[in-house]
C-alpha cells in the first residue's frame, strides 16, 4: 500500500516494524496486529485479525477480570461531553486491572472552559498519563489527538464518526451468544442513518459473511457509505419498515434508540420516535438462540417486560464491554496476561 | 528541476516548427508554464501554489482564446519548478491543466495535471462538526475518487463531493 502523507499514522510499504497506521478497510494492509502500543480511533484502523485476537483475549479476561496487570500505569479518562456508561466500563475495566484512572467527566471542568486548545490539553495530560481515553463532541477529534499524543488514545466516541470499543464489546457479545460470528441473519432496527455504532457493526460484520436485515422509518435508512461496505463484500441485505416480520428470521435483534437531538424539526422526530416498540410477546415467533442486543441507554425501544426474557441480552453486553475493554487496554499498553 | 521528480506522465514532445513560434511569443528561459487552465480558476491556482508569496517574476494572462477550452488561463513562472505532488493539487480546480517545463526556452517537459492521491489543506471539510472547522488544523484527505472527485476526510471520515468543494 502506498503511503499516504508524512503521518506517523501511515505503514509505508518497506517498514516492518510496528508503527501506528491508518487504513481503510477495503484496502489490502499488512498482516500486523497495530495496536500495540498504539491507538485505536477508528473501526477501520483494525482487521479481522486484529478483532478475533481482542475478542479472544477478552474470554480470557471475562475468565479472569481481576488482575493487577496494569497496576504501574495511570488511565487518563477526558470526557469533553458526558457519557455515563462508556466512561464507568472504562474505568472499572482499568481499575479491576490495578491501573490508576485520572480526569474529567465533563469539559466544563476542564481547561476547555478557559479556551485551552484540544492539542494543548492532549500533550498535557500526556506527562500525566500512559494512555488517554477520550470522548469528545467533534468528529475526528480522537484521529487528531492520536497524532499528537506521545501516549496511545483510545477513542471512546468522536461526535457521529466513531466508537470502536462499542463495536467490539458488539462483536464479543455476538459471538458469545451465538458460538460463531459467521454466517449470522443480524437485524439492525431504529435509527440506521445517525447511530455510529450501527455503522462500525454493519462495516465489521462484512467480515464474517453476515445477511443484513435493515429496519427503519425512510427518512432514517442506513447511509449508502455504509451500504457500499456490504455491496463491496456481495452480501445480502434486506430493508424493512416494519419490526414484526423480520424477528423470526434472524439471530440477533439489534435495537437502537431514535436520537432526538439528531432532528432539526421536533415535528420529525415525534413522528418517527415510536415507530419501533420491542415487546416481550413480539418474541413470541422468535428462533431460540435469537438474542436482543442494544448499545443503551433506552428509552422506550424495548418494553421493560423483555428484560426478564432470556433473549433480553444488553445488561450482559454492557458487562461485556468491561471485559472487551480490558483486552484493549492491555493490548495497546503491550501488557501480557496469564492463563 | 531534476527529471525523476516528474512523476506525472510524459508525453512525447515534438518541437515542431509551428510549436517553437507559439513558444516563443511569450518565452520564459527557465522556469515553469501551467497551461490550459479554466479562466476562473487562475487565481485559485495561484492561492493553491502559494505563487503570491514568491519573488521570482510571474507573467499571468486569463480569458485568453484556445483551441482546446474555448477560452483559457495560463500562468509561467521563472527559474522555478515545481515537485509533481505540489503540482497535481491544482487538478482539483484545473483538471484540464498542462504543466510544461522550460530550460534554455526549450520545452523539456510536458505533461497533464493529475489528481494527487492525498490533498492536504486547501479543502475545507464539508463536516461543519468536523475538528477541523473548529481548530487550528490544517485539513489531510484521501482522494477516494478521482473520476467524480470525492475526498475522504482524514479526520472525521466524512466525504466530501465535488459539488460541495470549498477552498480554504
Amino acid at each position: 500500500m502506498k503511503a499516504a502523507f508524512e503521518s506517523p499514522f501511515f505503514l509505508t510499504k518497506n517498514q516492518h516494524k510496528v508503527v501506528p497506521c491508518f487504513f481503510w478497510v477495503n484496502l489490502p494492509r499488512n498482516n500486523l496486529f497495530v495496536m500495540k502500543n498504539k491507538s485505536l480511533v477508528s473501526i477501520h484502523d483494525i482487521t479481522k485479525d486484529d478483532y478475533e485476537k481482542i475478542l479472544n483475549l477478552a474470554e480470557k479476561f471475562e475468565a479472569n477480570p481481576r488482575q493487577k496487570i496494569l497496576d504501574n500505569f495511570v488511565v487518563a479518562t477526558l470526557f469533553f461531553e458526558p457519557s455515563t456508561r462508556t466512561r464507568l466500563s472504562f474505568e472499572s475495566a482499568a481499575s479491576q486491572l490495578g491501573a490508576r484512572v485520572i480526569g474529567f467527566s465533563d469539559a466544563s471542568t476542564s481547561s476547555v472552559k478557559k479556551g485551552e486548545s484540544l492539542k494543548d490539553t492532549i500533550l498535557t495530560v500526556s506527562n500525566y498519563s500512559d494512555v488517554i481515553i477520550m470522548r469528545h463532541p467533534r468528529e475526528g477529534s480522537a484521529r487528531y489527538a492520536s497524532e499528537v499524543s506521545p501516549v496511545p488514545v483510545i477513542n471512546a466516541g468522536d461526535g457521529a464518526n466513531q466508537h470502536p470499543t462499542q463495536c467490539l464489546l458488539d462483536l464479543y457479545s455476538i459471538r458469545k451468544t451465538q458460538k460463531s460470528l459467521e454466517n449470522l441473519h443480524i437485524a439492525f432496527v431504529g435509527d440506521l442513518k445517525y447511530g455510529r455504532t450501527v455503522h462500525s457493526l454493519v462495516i465489521a460484520l462484512t467480515h464474517y459473511n453476515t445477511t443484513f436485515h435493515l429496519v427503519s422509518p425512510l427518512e432514517l435508512k442506513l447511509p449508502s457509505s455504509v451500504k457500499r461496505f456490504i455491496k463491496e463484500k456481495n452480501l445480502e441485505y434486506h430493508q424493512y419498515t416494519e419490526l414484526e416480520e423480520v424477528i423470526p428470521k434472524v439471530d440477533i435483534l439489534y435495537m437502537t434508540r431514535i436520537q432526538q437531538e439528531r432532528f432539526a424539526d421536533s415535528l420529525d422526530y415525534e413522528r418517527v420516535k415510536n415507530a419501533y416498540i420491542l415487546k416481550n410477546k413480539m418474541l413470541e415467533n422468535a428462533k431460540k438462540n435469537l438474542r436482543v442486543l442494544h448499545p443503551l441507554p433506552r428509552v422506550n425501544e424495548i418494553t421493560e417486560d423483555v428484560d426478564s426474557n432470556p433473549k433480553a441480552y444488553y445488561f450482559n453486553q454492557a458487562k461485556n464491554g468491561v471485559f472487551v475493554r480490558q483486552a484493549i487496554l492491555a493490548t495497546i499498553l503491550g501488557v501480557n496476561i496469564s492463563n | 528541476m531534476a527529471k525523476q521528480n516528474i512523476r506525472i506522465q510524459k508525453t512525447n514532445i515534438k518541437l515542431s516548427g509551428s510549436e517553437r513560434k507559439e513558444l516563443k511569443v511569450s518565452a520564459i528561459e527557465n522556469g515553469t508554464v501551467i497551461d490550459h487552465i479554466p479562466p476562473q480558476s487562475v487565481f485559485q491556482v495561484i492561492r493553491i501554489l502559494s505563487l503570491d508569496n514568491i519573488s521570482n517574476q510571474i507573467m499571468i494572462g486569463t480569458n485568453l482564446d484556445s483551441q482546446k477550452l474555448g477560452k483559457k488561463g495560463i500562468i509561467k513562472v521563472s527559474n522555478k519548478y515545481f515537485e509533481s505532488e505540489e503540482i497535481n493539487k491544482i487538478a482539483l480546480v484545473a483538471p484540464s491543466a498542462t504543466l510544461i517545463v522550460i530550460k534554455d526556452y526549450t520545452v523539456v517537459y510536458k505533461a497533464k495535471v493529475e489528481i494527487p492521491d492525498n490533498i492536504k489543506k486547501i479543502v475545507k471539510c464539508i463536516n461543519p462538526n468536523c475538528i477541523t472547522n473548529h481548530e487550528n488544523i490544517p485539513t489531510k484527505f484521501i482522494v477516494i475518487d478521482k473520476a467524480d472527485l470525492q475526498l475522504q476526510c482524514h479526520y472525521c471520515e466524512k466525504i466530501t463531493k465535488k459539488e460541495v468543494m470549498n477552498f480554504i
